[in-house]
């Protein structure tokens, strides 16, 4: 009878591990549970005579039920098993890939950390597609089941602001994470994602403060060195990259696109793009559009758009290019590296800081606020924006120029900093100086729309079928239709 | 007794008929109606905050029409939509009377319809993608161009007006042309047999022939061809939306209707939306009718006349 008694004991208790979720309560509770089931079976058992073996049977499975029930309710009321992370490309889900420690990847959109199932909900940007999503699902996260609720998403710089000033976005400060946690992180990286109330609403593993990328081979050409400082001294202001362009021309070589040097510019604007309500064109903007058009003309620039074949075509050696304009990230996940026939892959890049410093781009992690990962949210963003060995380990393995002022200073002294697609320079000292140096009190959450629209309708210009003042109207008229609610023109 | 039967199986019919009443009265009767209601607010998303719906009246309708924007992407529309149709209309004539001409005994008849057909069949951004990539500045066609020493400088298909709507009408023509002659090759063969024998009798050409039997009795299909494939024109987006990326340059002369629709839809404007929705429906049906009026209904305005 005992003998019987202790397996059925055995049984549920097996059962109740079989059952139970990984989260540390939901292990607590399941075996106090058991603990108490257990402690009902002995009394029972010595209570009862041996001819009651059924009764005591009765008792074991009446308190498995018991567990049953108590491993529902703990699995409820704990953490959910589906986390949902929002973003548009494979960036950072390469990056928890690679760096999170624990996490397995089961397909393309698929994971898991622990017992816990990422759903990785890729949507990419253009044509606004990512934030028509991420609205949509923002504003249905407070009726959505449990299982379906954003947990995290990822926004850019440009549009930050429009997601960060809202509730859907969570303060950092209500998961637990302290100022003294990211206080290693450049304090650019965290104005853009606070809100107008002072909460600290995102994170990133970056800090995107840019520079000048240059054909090495296209500086011995045009300028005679392809050392960083003397190209600096050729590029050092508005009017020294001009001529060094028309030089570039001169030698069969295209400096870049007009759209490459938009975010010098844009960057070192005096003025919000919106102000009380009306579109305003900032007097460095003006500079973009005169500077630029005078390059087109004398046939240094081109107006590519970004990102599309003929601007990639200067990744290659016949693409005649002289530069690219970019931040680190733009090292390793825009120049096409270990491809055959790419500068890059000759190390045949070199850096410097460019006419003006300005960052660009960057991916910010936000909480949505609803979320029923919370303490998985938490550690996800401690541990990919804050924890120096894995932020370390991202820069090396990525040549991501990390968010933390001790990484970037060891790796600046030090050889791991040294890029083989850059010839074996180590730009992080001037990668770290720039991030310093980053104002951003000019930000508006119209810049997106704004800058989008604004290289738009000027390439019409540049490409001679449209005066200044036509192009600007068709500025206007665009950013009506982008935002009804602003005076335009 | 025969006129109870008749009452009888005219119940069936209507039973027959509720399947697509309820379709039509979901997928079309309802978003049309619920359009024209959405015409008259004011309703947008300015990020993630709402703003309406508030009635505003007339106000979209004025405020679209006041910009004086809306003829020029009418205009853009039918210039893309001619450019493509005329040239279309042409070779599915000339390639459905040799189809169906049975004197001429084309070989692999069945292969070559399949063949024309097949552009029909890929999707239009994916065909958009494709010639927007050919026609790159850097892109194959101009290295060929620039190899075989017809030009000294790549030429630049994306930066002129002409180069673009040339490339969104070649491309509408390439997609439909196959279509079109299925269609126009049906009508063909419907034609009774003995009139092109009859004529071959009276020592008629191939051309007197096409152009005296065959075409007059084409008309019913040639209209039908010309009213859906004006309609079809008048909604273009896909092909030019993909091959400008979105912004109908150079300066919006490739700019479509749609495309002018799909630019509000970034602040989910619904109310401008439905106002020029409401004015698509109307050209819509205006140039239907004027169509229809001045090519089809001569026949049955003689044989009322009659």
């Amino acid at each position: 009878m005992k003998k019987k008694v202790v397996s059925a004991m055995l049984s549920a208790v097996m059962a109740a591990g079989m059952l139970a979720g990984c989260g540390e309560a939901q292990v607590q509770q399941v075996a106090e549970a058991v603990q108490e089931a257990a402690q009902e079976v002995e009394k029972e058992a010595q209570e009862t005579t041996a001819a009651a073996a059924d009764t005591a049977q009765e008792a074991v499975s009446e308190a498995v039920e018991e567990v049953e029930d108590a491993v529902e309710e703990a699995s409820a009321g704990g953490e959910g098993q589906v986390l949902n992370i929002y973003c548009w490309n494979e960036e950072f889900k390469s990056r928890v890939t690679d760096h999170y420690p624990g996490y397995t990847e089961v397909d393309g959109t698929h994971g898991t950390i622990g017992d816990v199932q990422v759903v990785w909900n890729i949507t990419p940007s253009d044509d606004n597609a990512y934030q028509n999503n991420l609205d949509e699902n923002l504003l249905k996260q407070a009726d959505a089941a449990a299982d379906d609720k954003i947990d995290l998403f990822l926004v850019e710089a440009d549009y930050a602001l429009k997601y960060v000033d809202t509730e859907y976005a969570m303060a950092l400060a209500d998961l637990g994470i302290t100022d003294a946690d990211v206080a290693d992180q450049y304090e650019y990286t965290q104005s853009i994602v606070t809100d107008s109330n002072g909460n600290l609403k995102g994170s990133s593993w970056q800090a995107c403060s840019a520079g000048l990328i240059y054909n090495r081979e296209a500086a011995k050409e045009v300028i005679g060195s392809d050392d960083p400082a003397d190209v600096q001294a050729a590029v050092a202001d508005w009017a020294k990259f001009s001529e060094t362009a028309k030089a570039a021309a001169a030698k069969g070589y295209k400096m870049c696109s007009v759209n490459d040097t938009y975010r010098v510019y844009s960057n070192n604007v005096s003025g919000k793009w919106v102000q009380d309500g009306a579109v305003v064109i900032d007097p460095n903007m003006e500079n973009w559009v005169n500077d630029s058009m005078d390059l087109v003309q004398a046939g240094a620039e081109n107006t590519y758009e970004l990102w599309g074949d003929d601007w990639a075509k200067g990744k290659t050696p016949e693409g005649k290019i002289f530069c690219y304009f970019g931040p680190a990230w733009f090292f390793n996940f825009c120049l096409d590296f270990g491809q055959e026939g790419t500068i890059a892959t000759d190390g045949g890049w070199g850096f410097c800081e460019g006419p003006q410093s300005y960052f660009w781009g960057g991916t910010w992690i936000c909480a949505a606020a609803g979320t029923d990962n919370a303490s998985l949210v938490k550690d996800i963003i401690l541990t990919m924006t804050t924890d120096p060995a894995v932020l370390k380990e991202i820069a090396i393995a990525d040549q991501d120029c990390v968010n933390s002022k001790t990484v970037l200073a060891e790796l600046a002294a030090s050889d791991e900093g040294n890029i083989e697609l850059l010839g074996g320079q180590n730009p992080y000292a001037e990668l770290a100086a720039g991030a310093e140096g980053i104002d951003l009190s000019n930000l508006s959450s119209y810049d997106q729309g704004c800058n989008e629209e604004f290289q738009a309708a000027m390439k019409n210009y540049f490409d001679g079928n449209a005066s200044a003042d036509e192009a600007l109207a068709q500025f206007y008229t665009a950013i009506g239709e982008k935002y009804p609610e602003l005076t335009v023109g | 007794m025969k006129k109870s039967n008749v009452v009888k199986y005219n119940k069936w019919g209507y039973i027959f008929l509720i399947p697509f009443l309820t379709v039509y009265g979901i997928f079309q009767l309802v978003p049309l109606i619920s359009t024209v209601y959405n015409s008259f607010f004011e309703n947008y998303r300015s990020g993630l905050t709402q703003i309406g719906p508030n009635f505003i009246g007339v106000q979209n309708y004025i405020s679209i029409f006041s910009t004086g924007d809306l003829w020029k992407y009418f205009g853009n529309t039918m210039i893309m939509w001619v450019l493509g149709f005329v040239p279309q209309i042409l070779i599915s004539l000339l390639l459905g009377a040799w189809f169906s001409d049975p004197s001429l005994r084309l070989k692999c008849q069945r292969f070559f319809k399949t063949v024309i057909y097949m552009p029909n069949l890929i999707m239009a951004s994916a065909f958009a993608m494709l010639f927007f990539t050919l026609f790159a500045t850097t892109g194959p066609i101009n290295s060929i161009l620039q190899q075989l020493g017809i030009i000294s400088q790549p030429y630049e298909f994306m930066n002129h007006v002409g180069s673009v709507r040339g490339l969104v009408a070649a491309m509408n023509c390439l997609m439909w042309f196959g279509n079109t002659t299925i269609l126009l090759m049906a009508g063909m063969m419907g034609i009774d047999p003995s009139l092109f024998e009859a004529a071959s009798v009276d020592g008629a050409t191939a051309t007197q022939t096409f152009f005296k039997i065959t075409l007059p009795l084409l008309k019913p299909i040639l209209i039908y061809v010309m009213i859906t494939s004006l309609i079809g024109g008048l909604q273009m987006f896909d092909v030019p939306q993909i091959l400008t990326n979105g912004t109908g340059d150079p300066m919006r002369t490739s700019m479509t209707l749609i495309m002018y629709l799909n630019k509000h839809l970034f602040s989910k404007n619904y109310g401008i939306g439905g106002a020029l929705s409401v004015f698509l429906f109307i050209i819509t049906a205006i140039l239907s009718i004027i169509i229809f009026r001045f090519s089809g209904n001569r026949d049955a305005v003689q044989k009322k006349a009659k």
